[in-house]
């Protein structure tokens, strides 16, 4: 189980998230709806370890989420804007072993080509690198995955594609935390969507 | 008029073939319309967007004929606000980056009107890129392509990432710069909020357009439609949800 318990961070006076409780358990996918500039990202960022909250505790497994050489963190983080979270000088291969050496099955769920290995960032579409970033981050230690609107920059096709992927990695016990402004996308994916409201979860409805 | 003929492109690579990723593409978009443009993920709209504002990458050979007016478009007259979140530039605040855009397109501009039609607060101004949402930040890319007020713009995705509401907006901005007169191109993967705004989509797959049809062509089942890749990915969507 992934549980975030009394999260609070706020930028400057703005207080994003305030003694927010969220449960992850293994397997289950939980959609994450709220408008624009809500802390969706925010909250995603500090579940993976990349931001450190003001106040609050985050454990994976009974664990304190944490991470260091060789020893990836067992929450990652897909983040919303693909072209800004890879080396433009890097090739797709090198960026697909970012972390260790990439799960086969997933690529070929995701429908990454084997000859966009030797392609820069610059010679793939939105959606493709969207894919590659997120393929990157199935390692055999990732335990739970937030995924930040990684399927806004997909056509309605290959986001079903994507979830289909995430669904599979759900029955192999992955926690799976999707965040999505569509509210319907998820209610059809997602085992349960919830909401950010005024800096904390509330449910969105049962799917 | 803005018009393309026999438009191909195709990337050199090092010590491998060459690879085509757009081929034949005819299109016609009319000043005072909003032309929408959608397609597989990969399909190569995005590279349409590049070849017309001139901003293939470096390795890219791009063949055919871009015209607005029937002239090869003179700089500064068609502004591109790109898919991609890096294009505001990082080191500078939201406000430097709009007086830079509408200096460079020779005008002045009024930021917080500009925002507030995209639905941000004046306070954004002062904000770096990196204080921003992806939401926000979509906006702001798009603030930068008006501030040079070019007669035509070229959207790519500027609904991704945004909630219901802000899409409804941006959307419903598109058509009104159109019926003030701007000839306006969007590329979007919301088809149901392209179709209600665009007067014709052109729907691409792996490189090649496969059907151009009227926006109201895409409703209910989409039997209107002539392409089957057309009618599967129009089935595809959420009606009535947002991006």
């Amino acid at each position: 189980m992934l549980k975030a318990t009394a999260i609070t961070h706020r930028f400057g006076a703005v207080k994003v998230l305030d003694h927010a409780d969220l449960f992850l358990a293994p397997g289950q996918i939980a959609g994450l709806v709220g408008p624009s500039g809500t802390g969706k990202s925010t909250l995603g960022r500090i579940l993976a370890g990349h931001l450190a909250p003001l106040s609050g505790h985050i454990e994976a497994d009974g664990a304190p989420v944490g991470f260091g050489p060789g020893r990836p963190c067992p929450v990652q983080y897909a983040p919303q804007a693909s072209e800004l979270s890879i080396d433009p000088r890097w090739r797709v291969g090198r960026i697909l072993e970012n972390g260790g050496a990439p799960d086969q099955g997933m690529l070929e769920a995701l429908g990454i080509r084997p000859e966009w290995r030797d392609r820069f960032p610059r010679e793939l579409s939105g959606g493709e690198l969207a894919r590659v970033s997120l393929a990157r981050l199935v390692l055999p230690t990732t335990r739970y995955l937030i995924c930040d609107e990684i399927t806004a920059p997909l056509d309605a096709l290959s986001a079903e594609d994507m979830m289909t992927a995430l669904r599979a990695l759900a029955r192999r016990g992955m926690g799976i935390l999707v965040i999505s402004h569509n509210y319907g996308f998820l209610r059809r994916h997602a085992d349960l969507v919830m909401q950010l409201q005024h800096g904390k979860f509330a449910p969105a409805g049962i799917a | 008029m803005l018009e393309i003929e026999d438009l191909c492109v195709r990337f050199r690579r090092h010590r491998a073939p060459m690879l085509t990723v757009l081929e034949h593409l005819d299109l016609a978009a009319p000043s005072g319309a909003v032309t929408g443009l959608c397609g597989a993920s990969g399909a190569g709209k995005s590279l349409i967007a590049a070849a017309i504002a001139g901003t293939l990458p470096r390795n890219a050979e791009a063949t055919g004929r871009i015209t607005v007016g029937g002239k090869i478009p003179a700089p500064q007259t068609v502004a591109l606000a790109p898919q991609g979140l890096d294009a505001l530039d990082p080191l500078a605040r939201i406000g430097t980056q709009l007086a830079r855009f509408a200096r460079l397109g020779g005008t002045s501009v009024d930021a917080p009107d500009l925002l507030s039609r995209l639905g941000l607060a004046p306070r954004v101004l002062d904000a770096w890129p990196h204080e921003l949402s992806g939401g926000m930040a979509r906006r702001a890319c798009l603030a930068t392509a008006l501030a040079t007020s070019a007669r035509w713009l070229i959207a790519d995705e500027p609904t991704s990432g945004l909630d219901a509401a802000s899409a409804d907006r941006i959307m419903a901005l598109m058509a009104d710069l159109a019926a003030e007169g701007y000839g306006i191109i969007v590329i979007s993967h919301d088809l149901p909020r392209l179709s209600s705004v665009s007067r014709t989509v052109t729907v691409l797959e792996a490189g090649r357009p496969v059907e151009t049809a009227p926006g109201k062509a895409f409703s209910g089942d989409g039997a209107a439609l002539a392409h089957p890749f057309s009618r599967r990915l129009w089935q595809a969507q959420e009606v009535g949800a947002s991006c």
